[in-house]
């Protein structure tokens, strides 16, 4: 043990080499990977507490909280979510992908280092000034609403921390080529990683369009910012943000599916396509929220809504064959392989990765991705505009999806990276499903108050002191208690992986990891299952039988949903 | 998650195959949905848009409510205009202004605008809902096809009273 771990010299970089996988591990990439990681979960937790505020406010029958710090936490639930612990997170991934997974060393650390002071200061900055009730303006800041400076100045520290961050992974995989620290082509994790990189240099360059200018207006320097023009530069940052995570969380759908039951891409042209398709077209969905604001055509609406001709929708559509393709192959290479779905009942399904991977897709798909591509309609989306359609949606993808991949992606660095023994493993097994179903509850509540007309970011939809008595229907008071109790379930979910990680990484015993997988017996998948055993090969036994029902079953159920929207809006008033 | 071989452009598998042709038709499916219903259907989003300062709409609201004011509700005026007029209604921190009373089946012009922040328009029970912009002089070209009482809420957070904002438009037979 002790000959394997010692830290090897290779270039100017101090490696260990991992037992488990046999990767070289640059020992400042691992560091830089705690303290990013570590950030992530801080803020999760600070948010988390948000979310549980904010939801017991919103869920009617106990209206928590004032008004004024409903809104002041909205805004910093959106901040801490959707930019800093997703961010966090995603750099501590990119290091991961550009340095670990190739053999390869993490370039300039000390730069790195610096990124990580600006993203944190940024980070603690805007909290603090929100916090204060300087910037009660939503994550959105739309203009004219005026915050204190410095709260655009946290944003725009934190973005240029993560820009100079993404620019050393290209440095980093430029190297590991240059150096041939690995041989044959890259991982595709590493490429999924490389997609949200690239996807990420022009999403933080429309953050600098859209935050400069508001800054410098919020200090008096210029006279005005048009709102319609802020509106499309924001988005131009604020949804691509969410493609980083995206084609972020697709690639740790892949890892985690070779790392719990050993599935190997069934091919690599198919899933790499995907991604290609995320780079050429996912940045034209910047237009959904601007598909009822006055001034684009329905021409400019109707083409980058669509992205194009939903050619991401088909990235997406790939990928949600590829993964459980790529698994129920890997399974029934194992001999689970009677009638189409002997492969999932078969699955590992006490392996926190393995559940927050199904858990992650479906709710991901079949909430998340459904409800996307119908309120991202032209037409439909009058139905669904800032109601609370929306945030159901994007709690479906952003937190069902994204943020359950990575909690289960977080359980294996525990022992691979922190070289920490994992605690409580019970309520590792647990947690997925605790987190999974709670925020189901939470999409399920938001969509139905939604399509009920109920308004998102709103302390009162009874309107009790309005000047002019206005009522929502009395069904909505249900879904907003769907929404609270999914929260509260959730919420225990997010606690419970808060004190995985943070009782693992201060109280476990400092270990040398022997085992890729958390529960499971077997040693590590990665090696085992992943290469195929020729002898064994029976065709017809190996295709993905099960997977191609799955999908259709899908499409289905997305083409019915979408159709019900159409019959809907067919019932609105005219207009045009 | 390893390293693959160099050349990994392999050809796809009879159920890729058919997985990506039946999904690339779905995708022609969606795309074709919104030009169809963009010139068949009769709930569009409005494209008419004008530049107006907020000073020169609030004077157009003004005069608009002067002209065809009929009572009011709690000192808000309720304003009756002919069918085929232009109907003007300004978001406003925490108000929708005028009440406006239209006539069932009829067509109206009706400008939204806000005084001072971003407003989202939000028609209940009916559901539809439009962005608000100080600047811009939005026209929504509206049938109101059922009679009743309708309240217009804000759905774009617009400060410390935004839940207090709401206003109204009575459809009579």
């Amino acid at each position: 043990m002790t000959a394997v771990t010692m830290p090897q010299t290779l270039g100017k970089a101090n490696f260990r080499t991992c037992p488990v996988t046999a990767l070289k591990v640059d020992v400042a990439a691992e560091r830089l990977i705690i303290a990013n990681a570590v950030a992530a979960v801080v803020f999760l937790a600070i948010g988390g507490l948000g979310a549980l505020l904010i939801s017991l406010t919103r869920w009617q029958a106990i209206h928590l909280l004032p008004a004024d710090w409903f809104y002041r936490l909205v805004t910093a639930h959106g901040f801490d979510m959707l930019v800093a612990w997703i961010v966090f997170f995603e750099i501590a991934g990119l290091y991961f992908g550009s340095t670990i997974l190739l053999n390869a060393r993490q370039v300039l650390p000390k730069v790195a280092w610096f990124a990580f002071a600006l993203m944190a200061a940024g980070a603690v900055l805007t909290n603090v000034i929100v916090l204060m009730g300087l910037a009660d303006v939503m994550f959105t800041a739309y203009v004219p609403l005026k915050a204190h400076p410095l709260f655009y100045l946290g944003i725009i520290l934190f973005a240029v921390g993560a820009l100079v961050a993404v620019i050393l992974f290209f440095g980093n995989l430029v190297t590991a080529k240059r150096e041939g620290r690995y041989t044959g082509s890259m991982p595709l994790m590493t490429y999924g990683l490389m997609t949200a990189a690239i996807l990420a240099v022009y999403t933080l360059i429309s953050g600098a369009l859209a935050y400069v200018p508001a800054f410098l207006w919020s200090l008096g320097l210029i006279p005005e910012v048009d709102p319609g023009i802020y509106r499309n530069l924001f988005w131009s940052f604020g949804h691509p943000a969410q493609q980083i995570n995206l084609a972020a969380m697709v690639s740790v759908w892949y890892a985690l599916a070779a790392m719990t039951v050993g599935a190997t891409p069934l091919n690599e042209k198919f899933s790499r396509l995907a991604f290609v398709l995320y780079i050429l077209f996912i940045n034209l969905g910047s237009a959904h929220h601007l598909l009822t604001d006055p001034g684009p055509s329905f021409a400019w609406k109707a083409t980058n809504t669509s992205y194009a001709m939903y050619l991401a929708v088909l990235g997406s559509l790939i990928h949600a064959f590829s993964i459980p393709g790529a698994i129920e192959v890997a399974q029934r290479r194992k001999g689970f392989t009677r009638g189409a779905f002997e492969w999932l009942r078969k699955g590992p399904w006490r392996e926190p990765g393995f559940s927050s991977l199904v858990l992650s897709m479906v709710l991901f798909g079949w909430v998340g991705g459904v409800t996307g591509v119908v309120i991202g309609t032209e037409q439909i989306n009058m139905l669904a505009h800032n109601t609370l359609r929306i945030p159901g949606h994007f709690h479906a993808t952003v937190v069902s999806g994204t943020t359950l991949a990575f909690m289960g992606l977080t359980y294996y660095l525990i022992p691979l990276i922190f070289r920490r023994e994992v605690k409580l493993k019970k309520w590792a097994s647990w947690q997925p499903y605790v987190f999974g179903i709670g925020m189901l509850l939470v999409s399920i509540g938001m969509i139905g108050a939604g399509l009920q007309g109920a308004p998102r970011r709103h302390w009162d939809i009874t309107f009790t002191n309005s000047p002019l008595a206005a009522s929502l229907p009395g069904a909505t008071q249900i879904t907003l208690a769907i929404m609270g109790v999914g929260a509260v379930i959730a919420i225990v979910g997010g606690i419970m992986y808060v004190s995985v990680v943070l009782i693992s990484i201060l109280t476990g015993k400092r270990t040398e990891p022997s085992r890729l997988t958390l529960v499971m017996a077997q040693a590590n998948p990665l090696v085992e299952d992943a290469i195929p055993n020729q002898n064994k090969e029976v065709h017809g036994k190996l295709t993905p039988r099960g997977t191609i029902i799955l999908t259709f079953s899908f499409l289905g159920f997305l083409m019915a949903y979408y159709l019900f929207n159409w019959w809907l809006l067919g019932r609105a008033w005219f207009i045009r | 998650m390893l390293a693959p071989e160099r050349i990994w452009w392999k050809p796809l598998h009879r159920y890729e195959k058919s997985w990506l042709i039946v999904a690339f038709v779905f995708c022609v499916f969606l795309t074709v949905m919104m030009p169809l219903w963009y010139f068949t259907g009769r709930q569009n989003v409005p494209v008419e848009t004008y530049r107006v300062t907020p000073e020169q709409f609030m004077q157009l609201t003004e005069d608009f409510t002067k002209k065809y004011q009929v009572s009011d509700i709690n000192g808000a005026p309720v304003v009756a205009p002919p069918p085929n007029s232009d109907v003007f209604m300004v978001g406003r921190r925490w108000q929708w202004y005028p009440i406006v009373q239209l006539q069932k089946g009829q067509v109206y012009r009706l400008h939204l605008s806000s005084l001072d922040l971003q407003h989202g328009f939000s028609l209940q029970p009916n559901n539809l809902n439009l962005q608000v912009l100080p600047g811009y002089d939005y026209v929504a070209t509206i049938v109101p096809t059922q009679a009743g009482e309708y309240s217009v809420i804000c759905n774009e957070f617009c400060q410390i009273g935004h839940h207090l904002m709401t206003g109204r438009i009575i459809v009579t037979e």
